[in-house]
């Protein structure tokens, strides 16, 4: 199948590659997929406790191009946004983003997912009021 | 890119050898005949045509030229003697014996069976990519009719142990059945010498068109019968009716002469370089292991699972210019990675980190060389992104850590 020039390039050149702290206190994880799955998404977000912005987000996937492409293309939108708006990211738009095939939609969801759970760790560990619905995709 | 391609997916299909598609050529326009036509020289010339193809072919696997029946390809040849087979000898027994590696031609076909009221055993490999055959013979039952199993494997290249499996049906008397696809004109296939009884094969994978198949069918002691599985005008002695594709056919016979003639210079060139490729990535790249028996392989073959990298993503960072497979879910809708590997005993994480080299006729050392660095770049590139490499270089057992499975 063709991939979309977009999506070749973040695949080609994949935005944000790296690992924060994980032990930091301004720093929340979400690690989503299985091994078995063939895809494991890692995304980190660094927020400013003073303005509750995202300042930094880092990723790494194991999985396809369009896992690869979808997980720094989040990490490109998180940057500059408030949690609250983060929350509001919708795995369509990476959908539409990236023109991911409909055998890869899936990859979407889970770039979401790991959105969801960076952000539920970040206000767990800082004993702010988890705001992602319970209903999150898994 | 404006690089040359390097195609080493020759398992999925051989490119035509253009000494094939020559002789193919008079038989489109200037001899377009039926060679089903008794009454007229464009009959005559077809029919001679395909009854030196059919000599060629017959030539090739050292058997009687009555005993190629042509058919569109191996998935079609695999039908007719399963399906045939069961069908001729319903009254004899209604339960056939095969492997978890099969290709899915055989397997469905299988199911297909299973669904007609036959009933099928499905026997288990080894880590090599081996049946058992005590397992095989005690699987052996008085209404069992056909053992069916797979001369080389298409994924790994694993080649069965077909003497030993000839020796278990003749000792029981049941029918032995090989989908030698993988294995026909590239390495030595004599089905007589280990008593084989139906063995389909193709034509594409030997440098030959698409399009055209046969099978093999034994002709005496014993005299094998399958049960045509295409009504019309009883062609292929009544087994497998519809015009023969001449060209084609003509293509395949051409196909086989010349793989008679160079095959065992092409294995002898081909394993070097596989060898070649498959000692460098193992040295260049740690965690890196290969699928299956590497003492019982097509010489052309290597499967190579690269630890904590997907497959498909991995082929992503080279295939403008690469061809290969991969194990791997995500190159097909299914999202379920290779089942050949799992019945191997692979976990599913490394079925999805395999890749299939298959090496063919057109294959050059500077291709050899080009991959070997290409996959050496793309395999860091790849570890360098995955979360699961970074925690298993830290040391932290991925079996313990609780993954959301989606």
């Amino acid at each position: 199948m063709a991939y979309s020039d977009k999506l070749l390039d973040h695949f080609k050149n994949p935005r944000n590659v790296g690992t924060l702290d994980k032990n930091a206190e301004t720093v929340g994880t979400g690690l989503v997929g299985a091994p078995e799955c063939g895809d494991v998404m890692r995304l980190q977000i660094q927020v400013d406790p003073e303005t509750q912005k995202i300042t930094d987000a880092k990723f790494k996937t194991f999985g396809c191009g369009s896992a690869i492409a979808s997980s720094s293309l989040a990490t490109e939108w998180l940057k500059g946004k408030s949690v609250d708006e983060a929350l509001a990211i919708d795995n369509m738009a990476i959908v539409e983003e990236l023109a991911l095939p409909p055998v890869k939609i899936h990859c979407s969801v889970l770039a979401e997912d790991a959105i969801k759970s960076a952000i539920k760790d970040y206000q767990e560990k800082n004993g702010i009021t988890v705001t992602v619905p319970a209903d999150a995709h898994h | 890119m404006g690089q040359r391609l390097i195609y080493l997916d020759n398992n999925a299909t051989t490119p035509t050898d253009p000494r094939v598609v020559e002789t193919m050529i008079p038989y489109f326009y200037e001899n377009p005949g039926n060679a089903a036509s008794r009454n007229h020289p464009f009959g005559w010339v077809a029919e001679e045509a395909v009854d030196t193809a059919r000599q060629q072919i017959a030539d090739l696997i050292n058997v009687d030229p009555r005993e190629i029946i042509f058919t569109s390809g191996a998935t079609e040849s695999d039908n007719l003697a399963l399906k045939g087979v069961f069908e001729m000898y319903s009254r004899k027994g209604n339960h056939i014996i095969t492997a978890k590696t099969e290709h899915k031609a055989v397997l469905d076909a299988c199911k297909k069976i299973e669904k007609d009221g036959g009933e099928v055993t499905y026997l288990d490999v080894d880590r090599e990519g081996l049946i058992n055959l005590e397992e095989l013979e005690a699987a052996i039952k008085d209404n069992t009719i056909l053992v069916s199993i797979m001369w080389a494997n298409n994924e790994t290249g694993v080649i069965q142990p077909m003497k030993e499996i000839g020796e278990i049906c003749a000792k029981h008397g049941v029918l032995f059945m090989s989908d030698a696809t993988q294995a026909v004109g590239k390495i030595p296939v004599d089905p007589k010498e280990l008593g084989i009884h139906l063995m389909a094969f193709t034509s594409h994978k030997m440098y030959g068109p698409k399009g055209v198949g046969a099978l093999f069918v034994n002709r005496k002691n014993p005299r094998v019968k399958v049960t045509s599985q295409m009504d019309g005008g009883g062609h292929e002695r009544g087994m497998r009716s519809g015009t023969l594709n001449v060209p084609g056919i003509v293509g395949f016979g051409k196909a086989a002469a010349i793989a008679k003639e160079q095959m065992h210079e092409d294995a002898a060139r081909l394993s070097k370089l596989r060898d070649k490729l498959e000692a460098a990535l193992l040295e260049n790249l740690e965690e890196a292991y290969v699928n299956g028996s590497v003492e019982h392989r097509m010489p052309h073959v290597t499967n190579i699972s690269f630890k904590h990298v997907e497959g498909e993503g991995l082929m992503m960072t080279f295939n403008q210019n690469i061809a290969l497979s991969s194990g791997s879910a995500c190159t097909s809708a299914s999202l379920e990675p290779s089942y050949v590997l799992v019945a191997l005993g692979l976990g599913d994480d490394l079925a999805h980190s395999s890749l299939r080299f298959s090496l063919g006729r057109f294959t050059t050392e500077e291709d050899i060389d080009e991959t070997i660095k290409r996959v050496t770049e793309g395999v860091n590139h790849m570890r360098d992104l995955s979360p699961i490499w970074e925690m298993y270089k830290e040391g932290v057992d991925l079996d313990a850590v609780e993954w959301s499975e989606h």
